[in-house]
């Protein structure tokens, strides 16, 4: 576990770093955090437990267990990751490992929100780009990679591929108003208008 | 885009504001808080300097961690008991109702939530939990959020969210007898796949639907996040207005009659437009029970694992991983399969009809020799009401073993899980690999009905073929 980058703030124009894949879809939220962890009343110790089952099964062969993946920041993975369970765990352990972006062919719904509200962004490419970028990243796990969420590409040395971030995520990450506290708690006069037209909370 | 859908009507109901970046800030009606995704949102509350917004629109109760055998406190586990302990504290500190263990309330959020009247139709609902679409039973908007979300609601009592597309599922003609809800909403899964929901509310109607009871369909609603679907709801009608009539927390009254006007209104119009249907049929489809490692890989029980060249290509490589896993082979009949462990309980399958369905297979038998069964009520009150007519008599005759309300072994966060290999006929809605405490632990979800013909004959076993006979023949 490496803790090498202080946790994303304000303004998230783009993320560099090394890379490192986890193929496979359907990746979920007990795979990335198993459910026995989450006995917990703070978030500190997850970073060590990411995949803990997977890295138990795998005997150090998970990428996470690699230490030329050591210190790497941008997760590569294939569709439908983070489905399942809620727990905002899952992308808690990944950003304590060191993850400050994801990159894939999907995210399961929950899973792209918890990341949203970390400031962790999780662009996706169609399939085939995917791929390549998946055997591009493991070729030389040394190289340096950006995902540019101005320009909308992730690149590292010769290969540069585009890349989708929905537009308000996008607008949220690049303005610095990913934590959505601050915005929803300002607007409590239009809050307090629509609790006045609610038939539920007026006696029907 | 969809219109004049329900969840069209509730969500402009609820928008507050539009938010810079395009997304919406939407009301919360009704949050739902439990120990385990609360106490860092409560943290993170306090870091900020802010105060709950309106503690009266959050409800607690006690659930993922609690032991099903003794629930005395403070409990043998220390984290478990610090995890509840510091629920008691947040909630006490900030003014927020807690149904606490022994109090006649506490239960599974998504079962305490309906019986008490809480969830009703036309509200937004959230919690910090993938289930909480179960809400949506009642023609209700209800998702699941984060914890950094639950801190947002707390905060401000709103959400900032994206509106989902619609899509409707209907489903023509009726389940046939030993088929219930949990299959259709596998053979849905198993159908459109496990992402095929994802950025999509999916709506559910037709006949087959309205001929569900509530529960049933809580437990078709319960599983639509498993399909990728964030929500899942049916349109109220009379077996919603029949259930919530005299609920503790639901209107009376002269409100009640304001409310049903109100309620019938919110129904998908004729005039609904969606973004896209897809049909079933119910009569058809059989008990249906997973082989694999996600809620997708389902067949019905009189079929075989499929072959890798039985599926789409995108489907092999899960499907590989899957048959290591769980150690069955192409081809193989799922029926015969040798069960280790059986569970009936979870948000999906702990409530009263799910209870009297397994009840009625195991009256009268007994547990296959070697099998551990248990059973773990979704609720104090599912399990009051269980014991009046008598089903944990019926259980304990038959080898079961009668436990206290939890989540369990759903997600074994409490002692319920299973060892090394084992493998589990489970009525929960997760199969993933680890999903029930062992980290090669196996999952077959299925029927409550169907794990007790599993209890029985300690294998998977077509619960139709039990000489067993439904209420309905």
């Amino acid at each position: 576990m490496t803790e090498t980058t202080p946790f994303p703030q304000g303004r998230i124009p783009m993320v560099r770093g090394r890379a490192l894949v986890l193929r496979g879809d359907d990746i979920d939220t007990d795979r990335i955090i198993p459910a026995r962890f989450l006995k917990c009343v703070s978030f500190e110790a997850l970073g060590a437990q990411a995949f803990a089952d997977d890295r138990q099964e795998l005997a150090g062969r998970h990428p996470f267990d690699q230490s030329v993946h050591a210190g790497a920041s941008i997760l590569v993975v294939n569709d439908n990751f983070g489905c399942g369970s809620s727990r905002e765990h899952a992308p808690q352990a990944l950003m304590r490992w060191g993850i400050r972006a994801l990159v894939g062919v999907s995210f399961a719904e929950i899973f792209y929100g918890n990341c949203l509200a970390l400031g962790i962004p999780c662009a996706t490419a169609a399939s085939q780009q995917i791929s390549l970028l998946q055997d591009a990243v493991a070729a030389d796990p040394s190289e340096n990679w950006l995902l540019d969420l101005n320009g909308l590409t992730f690149s590292g040395g010769s290969v540069s591929e585009p890349i989708q971030v929905a537009s308000g995520a996008l607008d949220m990450l690049r303005s610095g108003q990913w934590d959505a506290t601050g915005q929803l708690v300002a607007r409590d006069d239009e809050l307090t208008r629509t609790m006045d037209n609610l038939p539920y909370l007026r006696g029907f | 885009m969809s219109s004049g859908t329900l969840y069209d009507k509730v969500w402009d109901l609820h928008r507050v504001a539009d938010l810079p970046g395009g997304s919406t800030q939407l009301f919360i009606g009704l949050h739902l808080i439990h120990e385990v995704t609360s106490p860092q949102a409560f943290a993170a509350l306090e870091d900020k300097g802010l105060a709950v917004r309106c503690p009266q629109r959050t409800v607690a109760t006690v659930d993922h961690i609690v032991p099903t055998t003794s629930q005395a406190r403070p409990f043998a586990d220390p984290l478990a008991e610090e995890m509840l302990s510091t629920l008691e504290r947040n909630c006490s500190n900030h003014g927020i109702t807690l149904h606490g263990l022994g109090s006649g309330r506490q239960g599974i959020v998504h079962v305490i939530a309906p019986e008490l009247g809480l969830t009703q139709p036309g509200m937004t609902v959230a919690c910090g939990d993938s289930h909480t679409s179960t809400h949506g039973a009642f023609g209700a908007i209800a998702f699941g959020i984060g914890t950094s979300q639950v801190r947002d609601v707390l905060a401000s009592q709103s959400l900032a969210m994206n509106k989902l597309k619609v899509r409707r599922i209907w489903v023509e003609n009726k389940l046939s007898p030993g088929v219930f809800a949990k299959d259709l909403i596998l053979h849905v899964i198993r159908s459109l796949g496990v992402k095929a929901g994802v950025g999509h509310a999916y709506e559910f109607a037709g006949p087959a639907i309205e001929a569900l009871s509530m529960e049933e369909r809580m437990t078709l609603c319960n599983m639509a996040i498993e399909g990728g679907a964030r929500c899942g709801y049916v349109n109220p009608d009379q077996t919603t207005f029949d259930y919530l009539h005299g609920r503790a927390e639901a209107p009376t009254a002269e409100a009640w009659d304001r409310a049903l006007t109100w309620w019938r209104s919110l129904a998908s119009g004729a005039d609904a437009r969606f973004d896209d249907e897809v049909r079933f049929g119910a009569a058809t489809i059989a008990p249906t029970v997973t082989w694999g490692i996600t809620p997708g890989q389902g067949i019905g029980v009189d079929e075989t694992v499929p072959t890798p060249e039985q599926l789409d290509p995108a489907d092999r490589p899960i499907a590989e991983e899957a048959y290591r896993y769980m150690d069955l082979a192409p081809g193989q009949a799922i029926a015969g399969v040798p069960v280790d462990v059986c569970f009936i309980g979870s948000c999906t399958n702990g409530r009263l009809s799910d209870l009297q369905a397994a009840a009625a297979v195991a009256k009268g038998r007994h547990v296959a020799s070697g099998i551990r069964a248990f059973v773990v009520p979704g609720s104090e009150q599912v399990a009051r009401a269980a014991e009046a007519e008598g089903l944990d008599a019926v259980f304990r005759e038959a080898g079961f073993e009668w436990r206290e309300p939890g989540c369990s072994m759903c997600l074994a966060m409490n002692p319920d899980r299973l060892e090394g290999r084992q493998i589990s006929a489970s009525s929960s809605n997760r199969n993933f690999k680890g999903r029930q405490g062992s980290a090669s632990g196996r999952t077959l979800l299925m029927s409550p009905a169907m794990v007790a013909a599993a209890a029985i004959t300690g294998q998977v076993r077509d619960v139709r073929q039990l000489n067993w006979m439904t209420s309905d023949d």
